[in-house]
């Protein structure tokens, strides 16, 4: 279970793994699997052995070890996880995109929200959370077996109260009728964004909101000539991260330092050693450094939001 | 396939009508001026240099449009309607046809306005509406038409901004209260900016039911934010060092139920921690049976400082009701106040079974400081995000953090978002952006037999 829909069942704490659990198995942060535990399972990777008997028992968080010593970690499931973990049957939205599509589309608890496509379900994950525990996700794909596939992930991640997948061509046939001004946020990931638009804007309470993602500029330029029709506020962003690598390293040297050019920044901690009269211990104290890492993703997508106008 | 869901009771939670008291964010002339305001009989807001009441915005669903218009007992709001297909932007997409216009003719001389600033005070005064004036104006200008399409409409905007200036009635949501402050005071919230608190939440798994545990050093924002997304179930936590919580106004101007501010409560770091000396004693040996022993061992310990708890917050529970408080600063505001001091009962639950998430946003306090004090009272696999605008204090604690065993999957990552000018042949990136939105290191806290103890 990734969420607590029944505030009885908190998701906390200190709760341990049983019989039948959804963990993610940590060996890296860039290695994880998702493993449902069986009593008479065994996961084996080049760790050695571990036997999921083990596991029960042990609160989430726990390591564990294989026959050859070898340990991994078994995490409680997140919606962040689970992007990181999931079959990709599609290419996926990330955290960062996520993150900020839930916070424009304005989705709170309680919300009902429109999805298409379903894709691999990386994004709906991260909108059951935000509407659960009383709202809904209606998501649609035109691919049967993708519909098929997502709902059984959405069954393993205990998301099925919160989430409904449908098959429907949504940029041949709209949204269904059902919803016509019941959507407080609308998400599309289409190729042709601009044939959902008009049934996205039916579907949506006034003032509500649409997302539209896309990874070319041409997609944009298109929808955002259909959008601006009937929304306002209309405003495409491109968000991205950042990492950091950081190592502790011992930087030489200050004994040396006289001979050595030296950058502004390495005078002024010179300056201030010698302030303090102990230059020497500068030099052997290790310190610990960042740096962005070399390599990123550079492009994910257009986000582009726009709010249903409000007619009087 | 709808399911019936309770709509209708989250509506009455997530109104989109006002209702007077109610706390708005009005937009005027499409972001220029954002301005927070709560809506009564007598609140006015000064637009350009006209004061207008605010009580025609009362019982108006949000996303309403008006126009400040010339009254005979001065300026007041009207609401502006607007027809389907009429979008107002749409007069903005104005075609491109080859154009072979350009700005040749154009001397900057301040002589191609033919009306006079007394002109347009005497049409004022003869009640001439602000679209009337700005249609005057532009009747006026000598080289209005020699202007290139984009540039006349450039023209026709400044002058209703102008002339006649547009109020948007918005909702205060974390999105729109965010951003306004990082246009307007970013120091008040840490410069934090809307995509990297965005990040926080999810970090942070902040999800319904979920007991959050924070340190909210940047206004009250990353409370509202939490607070959001709980939507009246779980529990916000806010703890602060020292004896003084630090101040959350901004929680006011979101429009929290009753409920939801009943979940926002403070509780100090050292009320929090009154019996951490045992807990991670406890977690030093894996809370096994060796641990046991030594628990029993410093059992004294812990009774007293539970004690001493008790005593302090013994008020805290009279307050958890904010209808009884007896405070002497109690307003006339009707909204329960968010952020009283936590019952000794939840506090108790917390130290037993842990937080569910830990988000710190402390840009003068020391970031390892904090996490080694706040870590072990989350519950082991919750996930944690802390926000700084240095990378180096979250880079010490990273590695501190490493070195400990404390946490896997840690991650500094530093966001970066860029606005687009999306118009027909005119699309590219916005000629500003903020190209700073802070740091943010994220992971998750594990349980382990080899913890070393902490310094």
């Amino acid at each position: 279970m990734m969420l607590a829909v029944d505030p009885s069942k908190k998701i906390s704490f200190n709760r341990c793994i049983g019989d039948g659990d959804l963990v993610i198995v940590y060996e890296r942060h860039d290695n994880m699997k998702a493993v449902k535990v069986c009593e008479n399972s065994v996961l084996q990777n080049r760790f050695g052995v571990f036997k999921h008997s083990d596991w029960i028992g042990k609160p989430f968080g726990s390591k564990v070890l294989s026959n050859k010593g070898g340990f991994v970690y078994l995490l409680a499931p997140t919606p962040e996880l689970w992007t990181l973990v999931l079959s990709h049957r599609t290419q996926i939205l990330y955290i960062a995109d996520i993150s900020f599509v839930i916070m424009y589309l304005e989705i709170v608890p309680g919300c009902l929200v429109l999805e298409s496509g379903t894709g691999s379900g990386s994004l709906t994950t991260s909108l059951a959370r935000a509407v659960a525990p009383t709202g809904h996700v209606y998501t649609f794909d035109f691919h049967e077996q993708r519909a098929v596939s997502a709902r059984e992930d959405f069954e393993r991640t205990g998301l099925s109260s919160l989430v409904t997948v449908g098959v429907r061509d949504i940029q041949g046939e709209g949204f269904p009728d059902d919803f016509c001004g019941k959507a407080d946020s609308v998400f599309l990931d289409l190729p042709q964004p601009w044939l959902a638009i008009p049934s996205a804007g039916k579907m949506l309470k006034q003032d509500g909101i649409l997302c539209s993602f896309s990874p070319c500029i041409e997609q944009v330029q298109r929808s955002c000539e259909t959008l601006r029709a009937n929304f306002t506020d209309v405003r495409t962003f491109e968000v991205l991260l950042r990492m950091y690598e950081v190592r502790e390293g011992k930087m030489e040297n200050s004994q040396a330092e006289e001979s050595v050019p030296t950058g502004s920044h390495r005078c002024k901690r010179r300056q201030r050693s010698s302030e303090g009269g102990n230059g020497m211990e500068i030099s052997s104290s290790p310190t610990v450094m960042a740096r962005p890492s070399s390599e990123s993703r550079g492009h994910t997508g257009y986000l582009t939001f726009a709010r249903l106008i409000r007619l009087s | 396939m709808l399911q019936n869901n309770k709509h209708e009771e989250d509506s009455n939670q997530n109104p989109r009508v006002t209702w007077e008291g109610c706390s708005v964010l009005l937009d005027i002339n499409d972001g220029d001026r954002l301005v927070f305001a709560r809506l009564t009989a007598a609140s006015s807001l000064k637009i350009g240099n006209k004061n207008c009441l605010l009580q025609p915005l009362i019982g108006c669903p949000f996303g309403s449009l008006f126009q400040v218009e010339n009254g005979k007992e001065g300026p007041f709001l009207s609401p502006l309607s607007i027809i389907e297909g009429d979008n107002v932007e749409e007069k903005g997409d104005c075609q491109i046809k080859d154009e072979c216009k350009d700005n040749r003719g154009l001397v900057d001389n301040n002589t191609a306005q033919s009306l006079t600033g007394e002109d347009i005070d005497e049409m004022r005064r003869q009640g001439a509406t602000g679209d009337k004036i700005v249609q005057a104006l532009i009747a006026n200008s000598a080289t209005f038409e020699k202007k290139t399409s984009f540039s006349q409409e450039k023209y026709r905007l400044k002058k209703q901004k102008k002339y006649a200036p547009k109020v948007l009635l918005r909702r205060p949501f974390t999105r729109s209260i965010c951003e306004t402050y990082f246009k307007k005071y970013p120091a008040r919230i840490g410069f934090l900016r809307v995509d990297s608190l965005s990040l926080l939440l999810s970090m942070a798994n902040v999800s319904a039911h979920s007991d959050v545990l924070l340190v909210d050093m940047v206004g009250g924002i990353l409370t509202g934010a939490v607070a959001e997304r709980l939507g009246g179930t779980g529990f916000v936590c806010n703890t602060y060092l020292g004896v003084t919580p630090y101040p959350v106004d901004i929680v006011r101007m979101f429009n929290f139920s009753s409920e939801t501010c009943r979940r926002i409560v403070r509780c100090s770091l050292t009320d929090l921690c009154s019996t951490q000396n045992e807990t991670s004693v406890q977690i030093g040996q894996a809370g096994d049976a060796i641990g046991s022993q030594s628990n029993e061992e410093k059992s004294p310990l812990c009774s007293e400082s539970m004690d001493g708890t008790a005593l302090s917050s013994e008020h805290g529970m009279l307050d958890l009701m904010p209808e009884t408080s007896t405070s002497p600063v109690t307003k006339a505001c009707k909204t329960p106040k968010a952020g009283e001091k936590a019952s000794q009962e939840a506090i108790n639950l917390w130290k037993e079974n842990g937080f569910s998430s830990l988000v710190i946003a402390t840009p003068d306090a020391d970031a390892w400081t904090v996490v080694k004090e706040l870590l072990p009272l989350l519950s082991f696999s919750a996930p944690f995000a802390i926000y700084h605008q240095y990378v180096q204090p979250l880079a010490t604690c990273m590695h501190n953090l490493q070195l400990g065993k404390m946490a896997v999957g840690l991650q500094i990552s530093e966001p970066w978002l860029r606005e687009y000018q999306v118009l027909p042949s005119r699309t590219h990136p916005q000629m500003q952006m903020s190209s700073f939105g802070g740091y943010i290191l994220s992971g998750t806290r594990i349980c382990s037999d080899d913890q070393p103890q902490l310094k």
